[in-house]
């Protein structure tokens, strides 16, 4: 027995040296339906591994450790897990929370935060062991708990996060770890469904459900407290039904401008960010979810809300029109850029398909079997802030 | 006119059996993903409330039809009258409440 344990794990060192992985161009799709982790080689789209058994993942979120060598899984029903790249398997796993909805890693890369529906408020986890930090309720009112959403990591050891059912914005500052400093910001707006990070983060954007407009926080001047942009856009007009909430994952901005899913409205906002005023509405095949911009920002790319869902519309920043309308497949759920931006890789949920497209020529580069993916995650993002 | 529309709700009530096989499966998808966006994969609940049986218990298959059909004003939760007739909408419930 031990001789067969010996000459197996002689096979298994050969064969790791063998195939000696980096992980920089890795990815980690996920397939909600069935809760697994696929790990690929984003040049070669090759799929390396599927890790199983990670619960809920019908909407689940990825984040990277700043040595690219982990993912950490955030899952629906409170799962919190961190997979080994290297060693394709899970290296641990958590139950955290009931219901939960997204997460961040710290600046430093030593902390994982995972806003969670149920119970409300967020927690903070070590991102090497994933024991307990801090444990943050998102109370507010008279003994009401609200669900969190829109949590990303700040410049200055912070987290930042909005409370959908408060309408409020807070800041937690993790300098010290043992003691978190929270700031909050009432009166934000109603129903704050996501939010996002600039990539120099400089700014944190609240978009609302519940009224017109979204919640702008400045980061070099937090003092100034939480401003309302475009506070008037759409008021007058009927809202359309949404059938998904928009995304506010990766901030479409491209030279002055920031570009926003409007919500109740087939159309794309163009705000400029210089003086936060709309500069068009740029009309779409139907309720933005996610409005991407290729790392360069010469394009945006958008997918949609159920029934548009089968459409991807491509937007030229240089005049702000519509350059073409892709049909990758049945329920396009998610996009994520190689990262300088030459490729953009597609969920197409009930297709069970990836597909890959040159964003130049926008023709299709290959098809990858997943079942029904939605989430795409790349570890370039391990050195992005907001991300 | 207003016969006719009753006559054709009368109808529409007779005839009502369950969706075709092909549509059941398109429902319950939709079910799963679309409805799953908001309500979670395992309908537990996320942005909108659980739609698990014992959630559901309690209130009267008239008000789920039209919080289905109608949407909810003031929050989330969208009009489907548009992808789901009345009769799918009852057939969603009768599986909802199935535990």
């Amino acid at each position: 027995m031990t001789k067969i344990l010996s000459i197996l794990a002689l096979f298994f060192s050969i064969n790791a040296m063998a195939e000696l992985r980096a992980t920089g161009d890795l990815g980690i799709v996920i397939e909600r339906e069935d809760g697994n982790a696929l790990i690929f080689n984003t040049t070669e789209h090759k799929r390396l591994a599927k890790i199983e058994k990670l619960g809920d993942l019908s909407h689940a979120s990825v984040v990277f450790s700043r040595d690219q060598r982990y993912a950490y899984i955030f899952g629906r029903d409170g799962g919190l897990t961190k997979i080994d790249m290297l060693k394709d398997a899970i290296d641990k796993r958590i139950i955290q929370a009931g219901n939960s909805i997204g997460g961040a890693i710290s600046q430093d890369g030593k902390l994982i935060a995972v806003s969670n529906y149920t119970p409300g408020g967020i927690k903070v986890f070590s991102s090497d062991t994933l024991e307990l930090v801090a444990d943050i309720p998102s109370n507010y009112g008279e003994g009401l708990r609200s669900k969190v959403v829109g949590l990303v990591d700040a410049p200055g050891q912070r987290f930042i996060f909005s409370l959908f059912d408060a309408g409020e914005i807070w800041m937690a500052d993790f300098k010290n770890t043992k003691a978190p400093v929270i700031k909050k910001f009432p009166n934000i707006g109603k129903q704050p469904y996501d939010a996002l990070m600039s990539p120099d983060g400089h700014y944190y954007i609240a978009g609302l459900f519940g009224e017109p407009g979204l919640a702008l926080l400045d980061l070099w001047n937090t003092d100034a407290g939480v401003k309302r942009i475009l506070p008037e856009y759409g008021k007058e007009d009927e809202k359309l039904p949404v059938y998904k909430m928009p995304h506010l994952e990766g901030w479409a901005v491209a030279g002055d401008y920031l570009f926003a899913p409007a919500i109740g409205q087939h159309k794309v906002l163009v705000i400029n960010k210089n003086t936060w005023e709309l500069v068009e509405a740029i009309p779409v095949a139907g309720q933005p979810v996610f409005v991407m911009a290729r790392p360069d920002a010469r394009q945006v790319w958008v997918n949609f809300a159920f029934p548009d869902n089968n459409q991807l519309q491509i937007i030229d920043v240089k005049d702000l029109s519509l350059r073409k309308t892709l049909s990758p497949g049945k329920a396009v759920l998610h996009m994520e850029f190689t990262p300088r931006g030459e490729q953009v890789w597609v969920a197409v949920r009930d297709d069970n398909q990836l597909v890959v497209y040159d964003t130049e020529t926008l023709q299709e580069v290959t098809r990858l079997p997943a079942n029904k993916p939605n989430g795409i995650f790349f570890s370039s993002r391990a050195h992005k802030i907001g991300l | 006119m207003n016969k006719l529309l009753l006559l054709m709700l009368v109808t529409t009530k007779v005839f009502a059996g369950e969706p075709s096989p092909e549509r059941q499966s398109a429902l319950r998808n939709m079910l799963k993903h679309d409805c799953g966006a908001c309500h979670g994969l395992t309908l537990k609940g996320g942005l909108g409330p659980a739609l698990l049986p014992e959630a559901l218990a309690g209130k009267p298959d008239d008000f789920l039809v039209s919080t289905i059909l109608n949407g909810r004003k003031g929050t989330a939760m969208p009009p489907w009258q548009q992808f789901i007739s009345h009769d799918e909408a009852i057939w969603l419930i009768e599986i909802l409440r199935k535990p």
